[in-house]
Parts: C-alpha cells; sequence; structure tokens
C-alpha cells in the first residue's frame, strides 16, 4: 500500500491506498481535505459488475440458490437462505422444524468461518500491528493456529451439512437433498467441542485490544426473532424503532446508484446512512443471548448499546462463541432418519426473503412465473447497505486521523474500513483509498 | 523456480467472488507452511504489502469482463513466469459468461439506475480467450487439494496431476448409486470432469458441472437421453449454460438446443 502525500504547505493534500488489502473484493477510498474542512469522502466500489439480478431472469427456482450463492465466495450460504426463503415464500410454503433448526446449523458454520476469517487473518493484524496474518503468525503463533482450526470447524459444519465450504451443493428451495449420517454428525460435534475452549479465549483476546476513539449515533438495523438470536427469519427493527415484516423492506430502504460505485447504495427512506452487521445484530438483539454469553460480556466490560464499529470485532467474537455454542447444542440433538425436504410445487408468485449474512441482513425478492421461472430479481447485499455509513464513519474519524502521520492515517482509515468487513464482490463491485487535502 | 531463495507467488482476482481464492485461506491446515515455502508476494485479499514482481507463479481467478481488466491482463501475464487461471469464471468465463448471450445494455438498465456509468464489456470471457495460460485449473469453486498440487508442481517443475476423466469414475469408485439409474435424476456426470469428488450425487442431486466439460464429453448423446426421459430443450439449454457454459462443447450443444426453440426468459 503506497501513500502519497504532496507539501503539507500545498493547497492540496492527497493519500491515495491504490487497492484496499484484506477486503473481500476490489475497490478505493477518496478523501478531500479543504483547509481543515472534510470536503468529500468517497468508497469507491469499481469490482466488475456481474449483472446477477439480471442474469437470473428466466432461470428455474430450483437453480436460484446454486446462482445466487456465486455472488459470494465468503458468505455463500447466505444468498443460499435468503434465496430459499423467498423463493418457497412465493411458493406458499414454510419450512418448519426440523429442517428450520438445520438451517441455523449451517449458518452457524458460515458465521464461524466468515467471523474469524475476519477477526484473525484480516482484522487482527490492524490492531496488532501487521501487514497480514503471515507476519502475526510469526510473533502469535498459538493464536493463529487456533484461529485456523476453529475456522476449520466452521468450515466443516458447512463441508458436511453443505457438501462443501464454497459453494454447498446440499441446500435446496423446500430443505437439503440429503442429510449426513449420526456418525459424521457426532465427529463434527466432537470437533466443535475442541474448539469451544478457544472460541471463547478468542472473545477475552479481541475485547483486550486497544480501540480508537468513535461515537457514533447509528441507526441499528437487523432482524429481530421472538426467542432467538436471529439468522432466518422474523422482523426488521431498527434502534429507531423501526419494526416491519420483511416483505416490507422495500418500503423503508432504497438503493441509489452513485457515480463512482458498481454498487448501490442503501439509505432509509428519508435518505439516512444506516448500519448493518454485527454490532448492530448485538445491538438489538443482547437479550437474545443466552445468559452465559451475557455475562461473558459484563465480564469482558462489552456493554450495549455500543456505538464504537471499531469494537465490531468484539461482536463478531461473541456471535462465533454464540455460534459455537449453538451448532454444538443442535447437534446434540440431530436424528438423521428425518426427511431432508419438503416437496415443492412451483406457482406463480412474489416472495421476499431476509437472513443474518454475517456482514447483516442481505434481502431477496423474487417474482416468480407459473413454471417456477424468474421474471424478476433483487438483491440486496449487506456491504452495498452499509457503504453510505462507512462514508459517514469516516466523515467523522478523519479530524482524529488526519491528526496523524500520514502512514499511520491511511491505515486507521483503512482499518476502519475493514471494520465492516466489506464484501465487495457482494456489494458487486474494487476500494481505493485517496485522500486529497487543499488548505 | 528458483534454485535459492523462495518462489514468489502472486494472487490476482478479476470479476469473480473471490471464492477460489478463498479455498487458499480454506487451507487451514497447510496454510502456515505454504507461506514458509512460498513468499506470497501479491495476494490483495490476504495482505497489504506488496512484493514487487517479476512473479514465479500467477494464480488468476476471475473472467475479463471489463475494458481494464482486458488490458491489466496482460501486465499481469508479463510478470508472472507460469500463469495458472483458477476456476471456472478465470478458466470458462463463469456464471457471468450468461451476458455473453444477451444484450448487455439491456442488463445495465435492468440493474442500474444509471446504465451510463457502468463501463462492461459485451462478453466476459476466459483468461485463455486473451493471453496464454500455462495451466488451467477447473471447478466453481476449484479443489483446495488440486490447487495445492498444482502449486507444489510449478514449485517442483513438473507438470501437475489432474485428472481429466468424468465425474462418472469418482462416482463410482466412492461407491454412489448411480442418480440417473435409481431415481432418474438428470446428472451431467457423464460429461463432466472430475475435481469434486463426485459431490452432487453424494447427496442424491444431480451433477450440475463445476468443474466443466470432461476430456471425452460428448452432450448430445446425454441431451438425447434426457429428452427421452421427459426434459424440454429449454431445460437443456439452462443445464449446460450453467458455470461453465461457455466453454466447448457445453457451448456449441446448448446453441444447438435453443436454436430449434424460442429463447427462454
Ligand atoms: S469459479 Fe466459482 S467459486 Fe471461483 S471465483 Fe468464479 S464464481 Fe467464485
Amino acid at each position: 500500500m503506497k501513500a502519497t502525500t504532496s507539501a503539507t504547505a500545498s493547497p492540496t493534500r492527497v493519500i491515495e491506498v491504490k487497492n484496499l488489502a484484506r477486503v473481500e473484493g476490489e475497490g478505493a477510498l477518496y478523501v478531500r481535505v479543504a483547509g481543515d474542512e472534510i470536503a468529500e469522502v468517497r468508497l469507491d466500489i469499481f469490482e466488475p459488475p456481474r449483472f446477477f439480478e439480471a442474469l437470473l431472469r428466466g432461470r428455474s427456482y430450483n437453480e436460484v440458490p446454486d446462482i445466487t450463492a456465486r455472488i459470494c465466495g465468503i458468505c455463500p450460504v447466505a444468498y443460499q437462505m435468503s434465496s430459499c426463503h423467498a423463493v418457497e415464500q412465493a411458493f406458499g410454503v414454510t419450512v418448519g422444524e426440523p429442517l428450520r433448526t438445520l438451517r441455523r446449523l449451517l449458518y452457524c458454520g458460515e458465521w464461524i468461518e466468515s467471523h474469524v476469517l475476519h477477526m484473525f487473518l484480516l482484522h487482527a493484524p490492524d490492531f496488532l500491528g501487521y501487514e497480514s496474518v503471515v507476519g502475526m503468525a510469526a510473533d502469535h503463533r498459538d493464536l493463529v493456529t487456533g484461529a485456523l482450526a476453529l475456522k476449520k470447524a466452521g468450515n466443516r459444519i458447512v463441508s458436511l451439512f453443505g457438501g462443501r465450504e464454497v459453494h454447498p451443493i446440499n441446500v435446496r428451495v423446500g430443505g437439503f437433498y440429503a442429510l449426513p449420517r449420526k456418525e459424521r454428525a457426532d465427529e463434527l460435534l466432537e470437533e466443535l467441542r475442541r474448539n469451544r475452549p478457544f472460541a471463547e479465549q478468542a472473545v477475552r483476546f479481541v475485547a483486550g485490544l486497544k480501540f480508537p476513539e468513535l461515537d457514533r449515533s447509528y441507526e441499528f438495523v437487523a432482524l429481530r426473532q421472538p426467542t432467538e438470536y436471529p439468522f432466518n427469519e422474523g422482523r426488521i427493527v431498527s434502534s429507531n424503532g423501526l419494526d416491519i415484516p420483511i416483505a416490507a423492506f422495500l418500503n423503508s430502504f432504497h438503493e441509489e446508484h452513485v457515480a463512482h460505485s458498481n454498487a448501490l447504495h442503501g439509505r432509509t427512506k428519508d435518505g439516512r446512512p444506516y448500519l448493518v452487521g454485527p454490532l448492530a445484530r448485538l445491538n438489538l438483539n443482547f437479550d437474545r443471548l443466552p445468559e452465559s454469553l451475557r455475562s461473558l460480556c459484563r465480564e469482558i466490560g462489552f456493554t450495549v448499546p455500543c456505538r464504537n464499529n471499531f469494537k465490531s470485532i468484539i461482536a463478531r467474537g461473541i456471535e462465533t462463541l454464540y455460534a459455537v455454542d449453538h451448532a454444538i447444542e443442535i447437534l446434540e440433538q440431530y436424528d438423521d432418519s428425518v426427511a431432508p425436504h419438503l416437496d415443492i410445487v412451483p406457482r406463480a408468485g412474489i416472495g421476499h426473503g431476509c437472513t443474518e449474512a454475517p456482514r447483516g441482513i442481505l434481502y431477496h425478492r423474487y417474482d416468480v412465473g407459473d413454471e417456477g421461472l424468474v421474471r424478476r430479481a433483487t438483491i440486496c447485499p449487506p456491504t452495498a447497505q452499509n457503504q453510505p455509513q462507512i462514508e459517514d464513519d469516516l466523515r467523522a474519524f478523519l479530524p482524529q486521523a488526519l491528526a496523524l502521520p500520514e502512514e499511520e492515517a491511511t491505515l486507521r482509515c483503512e482499518q476502519l474500513i475493514r471494520n465492516y468487513d466489506p464484501c465487495i464482490s457482494c456489494a458487486t463491485h474494487f476500494l481505493r483509498l485517496h485522500v486529497e487535502r487543499t488548505t | 523456480m528458483p534454485v535459492d531463495g523462495q518462489a514468489k507467488l502472486a494472487v490476482y482476482k478479476f470479476s469473480s467472488c473471490d471464492g477460489c481464492q478463498l479455498s487458499i485461506l480454506d487451507l487451514e491446515d497447510e496454510l502456515l507452511a505454504l507461506a514458509e515455502r512460498v513468499k506470497i508476494a501479491y495476494f490483495l485479499e490476504a495482505r497489504r504489502h506488496v512484493d514487487p514482481g517479476p512473479y514465479d507463479v500467477g494464480l488468476v481467478e476471475g473472467s475479463i469482463s471489463t475494458p481494464e481488466e482486458a488490458e491489466r491482463i496482460i501486465d499481469v501475464r508479463r510478470e508472472c513466469k507460469f500463469l495458472v487461471t483458477i476456476g471456472a469464471c478465470a478458466t470458462s468465463g463463469g456464471i457471468q459468461a450468461l451476458r455473453n448471450w444477451a444484450d448487455v445494455e439491456e442488463y445495465k438498465r435492468t440493474v442500474y439506475a444509471h446504465p451510463d456509468y457502468i463501463r462492461s464489456l459485451d462478453t466476459a470471457t476466459p483468461v485463455a480467450a486473451h493471453v496464454l495460460v500455462d495451466f488451467e485449473l477447473r471447478g466453481c469453486p476449484v479443489n483446495k487439494y488440486q490447487l495445492l498440487e498444482v502449486l507444489g508442481a510449478y514449485l517442483t517443475g513438473r507438470r501437475p496431476q489432474i485428472p481429466t476423466y468424468s465425474v462418472c469414475m469418482e462416482c463410482k469408485r466412492s461407491g454412489n448409486v448411480c442418480v440417473m439409474v435409481a431415481h432418474g435424476t438428470p446428472c451431467l456426470g457423464p460429461i463432466t470432469q472430475a475435481g469434486c469428488g463426485a459431490l452432487c450425487p453424494s447427496y442424491h442431486r444431480g451433477c450440475y458441472a463445476c468443474f466443466g466439460p470432461s476430456d471425452s464429453a460428448g452432450p448430445r448423446s446425454l441431451c438425447r437421453f434426457f429428452m427421452e426421459r421427459g426434459l424440454a430443450r429449454p431445460d437443456i439449454v439452462r443445464m449446460l449454460r450453467g458455470f461453465n457454459g461457455y466453454l466447448e462443447p457445453f457451448k456449441q450443444t446448448s446453441d444447438e438446443y435453443e436454436s430449434d426453440h424460442i429463447r427462454y426468459g
């Protein structure tokens, strides 16, 4: 990463990072500072468009989860889940127990895999002063090997119940194609139990990191379910009192297309940015955590509301531990003799699905014709929804950052962007950090 | 490969989902050892630091779908001694190659409010359509152990050992009951290259050709068989036009099945 700065005396100051690293996808940031005023902040996304919403038209409903998975190799399960729920709603079908719980299990695997990847391989190096996990591993070998083993356990859930880690083949509208044998599930259960102590140690570790100051009045948006921590269903709620069914998503949020981005920007109907993702989920669903986890939070001094998104790494840690415990609980009850899926009869209709991807709510809407062929598809990925909020955070944080030496300032801005674990492939799209300063 | 010092590895991303490069980070048991054996010189998803080229091995993920990418791939080729494409996007164009049968301007209007902001080529094409490629690794995503084999091969100066026979062979080897024989489920296994370990049939579903056509693939006779079993032409066109639809002989066969029939969609 290169930072170029014109001399301080010159009217224009520029910090440029050509390619933002340790994020999924390609993007850049442009910041222009005039005197003491931050004139412009732009998160550029030039990840090439792949036109999924267009190419889905004319495809059969049973291909939809396989195709949408390919939007993102890091969170394919999220795409498959939102797709399946939306198509099922269009067909008037609800997947009940025990398949509903097995879908939560699969999602736990993806949260563990994705959160641990981000916490230890992508984000922790920022906090500890390394350029990558490779350098970090030299000094923190146990931490890195522990993280890799935990990540692997998460991936094992996805590969056993989904067939493979990236782009699972076992997810279908109506449930699963087949369910793994009990013996295999028991081995997985043991692997998770072995990794549980590290998952707790990880929470304590991330809670002990040093966090830059940031206090934002975010509008948190997440799903909320009657009793459980949210994955696949519920209502969409916000810290400003929004409480709507999933089907009303497009009435409350909209996407804008701005010139610098191949992603669409999500905003509330009255034009404000909002925050989705682990910190939003945890703030809105703290009471849905089991008491054991709430008391761990008290012990490490994590309280809600938490309005510093640098601490999203703690939220990821807590959610990872939740997912490990929840997966253990589900596997202890696992019965491989149940029917793997409901029988599906396609019919014309419109359906909505919204599930909690590791990075936040992922909304899908499909208009399906009589023969089960897609007529129209709408997909709102979490990173596109967060993009205006990332820019807003940068505006708030820049005065602090710009007081630092240039290299350090650039690094902190990048770290702030990585707070969001931005998945630029999902948002369709590339980041570049570029600060221009005029006096 | 350099005899002295570590070989330098570069990992590039073009139009893709990141899933194939993620397979490298999913090598949880091998990752640290790999990082000791090769210098991971350029890998934006994992490292902030960039070691300048030239590189010994370049892994390319993604298809070429924008004017910038068509230029960048030429630079990438120049800075890599061996260039290996990883995955269906880079090797066949990937799922986004469906646009090759469509009107991209119409696609832009469908997805974006300001289609004029979008710079995109009319086609999404494999890397080999632009530059010379030393090895093409199939899969959507790649099999991470095959990826390790390819890296190992180039590091020790031998040809990678990657089977080109069909998924049927893997299915028989793992003792699966054939899903077509037992349940009449349409399966592309007979014409698809091995590499996944016959995953879909193991989970009681038909293969959908993540690894592209096998070396002796004869799609016509398989598709005739599907039609006898009651599949309609548009169903067959859709099956062939999946994640590797732009690769021959899938492309030509899908065109034949489409031409006698009204376009779907
Ligand atoms: S081949 Fe498949 S898994 Fe690999 S980058 Fe392309 S879409 Fe992703």
